[in-house]
């Protein structure tokens, strides 16, 4: 399972903090794309659902839902390695306004 | 139980075997290398069943304990002096990541001057690392130590871990019989270690994070608590020792003729020993003299300090450290727990025993008097020339 992003409670109580620097991985609490220029937008009538993008993707942001596949757009960092792995040209990199 | 002939370093290896450590991960360095020799040869005749990895350095041996500690095994190293200073880094990286590791330090002088004799400034120079500190005085009470460590580091109120310091060649290589318990009650005294602080396929985690200003004060508080938590644990652990092996131990501190003391000499590991026969020399000449044993240090006995120092006229503090520009660092402390409990006695310094000088009858002696009769408060006792203009 792909982790998404959570919603941070903050904690009140000492028990509230893990006792040390260990907790359940892929928590996440804060968005990391900041710095993002170019979104990949993946036009589904072209797409066929092979998963390339998925297996390139140096971010882990590409997964499927409903049959769908879908871009995780809290993560991803708009390299645009999908776009160019994509045979069928599916995926096209749009500029963030 | 069977009685053997063993060294400290031996005594300890003995102690290791009984807790049975997954990972052993060690670099030798004189005067801790028969621990390492002893448990090497015990893996290879297969007396232990561990992993036992030569690694290049301290600072791999501690890295790699970390590492093997984070799979959920029960590790164990040593050291001494530099090589503890060379892990020195890694000391906080294994007490804030809360794995607990055992670690079995030979006290020994730091250079420079190059010294390979016993003293207590490396361990000391580590006090705030985070890790939990004990110092044996017998081999006895050293194998004791390697199994009363484990149930001490790996209790999750505690989940620290514990540095079990033997004077350099004075316990490391000086031998006596020693009562080696039997596998059966080893294992009746020490759990399984278990955690949840490792990588698991089953339950993923994130380990050895980063955490910025906006928490760090609340890990670095629950440390603390951790060590403060060992008090209770260290009292729990040893009534169980006691239960099934017959040795009781004396928690934080050891006591000998404090009751009724009226000059109270505190001091902690070997020297201990010699401390007390002067004692019972002063006593049998009409002095009220009393010796304390500071067994750990991280906790520090606080309040069991307090309580016994309450009463006494003047006390002293003879330590193999000195903290240059200042005075001997378990002084310091000693300072500040007579202070906290409001009690206002004359205490004085006595610095001995530097990269293995002697400490004699005489020296102790002297200092007793000084106590006695007031003076300077920070001493170098035993020096061989005249310090004076």
């Amino acid at each position: 399972m792909k982790p998404e992003l959570k919603i941070f409670v903050k904690p009140k109580h000492i028990t509230d903090l893990p006792n040390g620097t260990y907790y359940e991985a892929g928590h996440l609490v804060s968005k990391n794309a900041g710095w993002r220029t170019k979104r990949p937008v993946i036009e589904p009538s072209k797409c066929v659902g092979c998963l390339q993008c998925y297996l390139y993707c140096p971010d882990g942001v590409i997964g499927k839902a409903d049959g769908k596949v879908i871009i995780d757009y809290d993560f991803c960092k708009g390299c645009g390695i999908c776009a160019k792995i994509c045979k069928t040209r599916a995926i096209k990199m749009e500029a963030e306004r | 139980m069977d009685k053997h002939f063993l060294s400290g370093n031996e005594a300890f290896a003995y102690g290791v075997r009984l807790a049975k450590p997954n990972v052993i991960s060690a670099y030798p360095i004189t005067p801790q290398t028969i621990v390492v020799e002893k448990l090497s040869e015990m893996v290879e005749n297969g007396s232990l069943e561990s992993d036992f990895i030569h690694v290049e350095s301290e600072h791999s041996a501690m890295s790699c304990a970390i590492g093997a500690s984070a799979v959920g095994a029960r590790t164990f190293t040593a050291t001494s002096s530099q090589g503890l200073l060379y892990m020195a880094e890694c000391l906080p990286y294994a007490s804030g990541g809360r794995f607990p590791i055992v670690m079995m330090n030979a006290n020994r002088s730091t250079a420079l001057p190059w010294n390979i004799y016993g003293d207590q400034r490396d361990s000391i120079s580590q006090l705030d690392s985070g890790w939990i500190q004990v110092y044996a005085e017998t081999a006895q009470e050293s194998l004791d130590l390697a199994l009363l460590s484990y149930y001490i580091a790996e209790d999750k109120r505690v989940m620290t871990p514990v540095m079990v310091n033997l004077d350099g060649f004075t316990l490391t290589h000086t031998y006596e019989l020693v009562d080696v318990p039997s596998k059966e009650l080893a294992d009746q005294f020490l759990p399984p270690f278990e955690t949840e602080n490792k990588l698991d396929l089953e339950l993923p985690k994130n380990l050895g994070y980063s955490v910025g200003p906006d928490y760090n004060t609340e890990f670095k508080y629950m440390e603390h608590i951790g060590v403060r938590n060992a008090i209770a644990v260290i009292a729990q652990a040893e009534a169980r020792f006691c239960e099934i092996f017959g040795r009781r131990y004396s928690g934080l501190i050891d006591a000998h003729l404090c009751e009724d003391a009226e000059y109270i000499l505190i001091t902690l590991g070997t020297i201990a020993g010699l401390c007390r026969e002067t004692a019972d020399t002063l006593r049998a000449n009409g002095v009220k003299a009393g010796v304390l044993r500071l067994r750990y240090i991280r906790p520090f006995p606080n309040e069991e300090l307090a309580a016994i120092l309450k009463n006494a006229k003047a006390v002293g503090v003879l330590e193999k450290d000195i903290s240059f520009g200042n005075e001997g660092t378990i002084y310091t402390n000693v300072n500040s727990a007579l202070y906290k409990a409001g009690i206002n006695i004359p205490s004085y310094n006595f610095i001995g025993g530097l990269g293995g000088r002697d400490i004699t009858t005489e020296n102790i002696e002297e200092a007793f008097h000084h106590i006695i009769n007031g003076g300077k408060k920070v001493n170098f006792i035993g020096l061989v020339v005249d310090v004076n203009d």
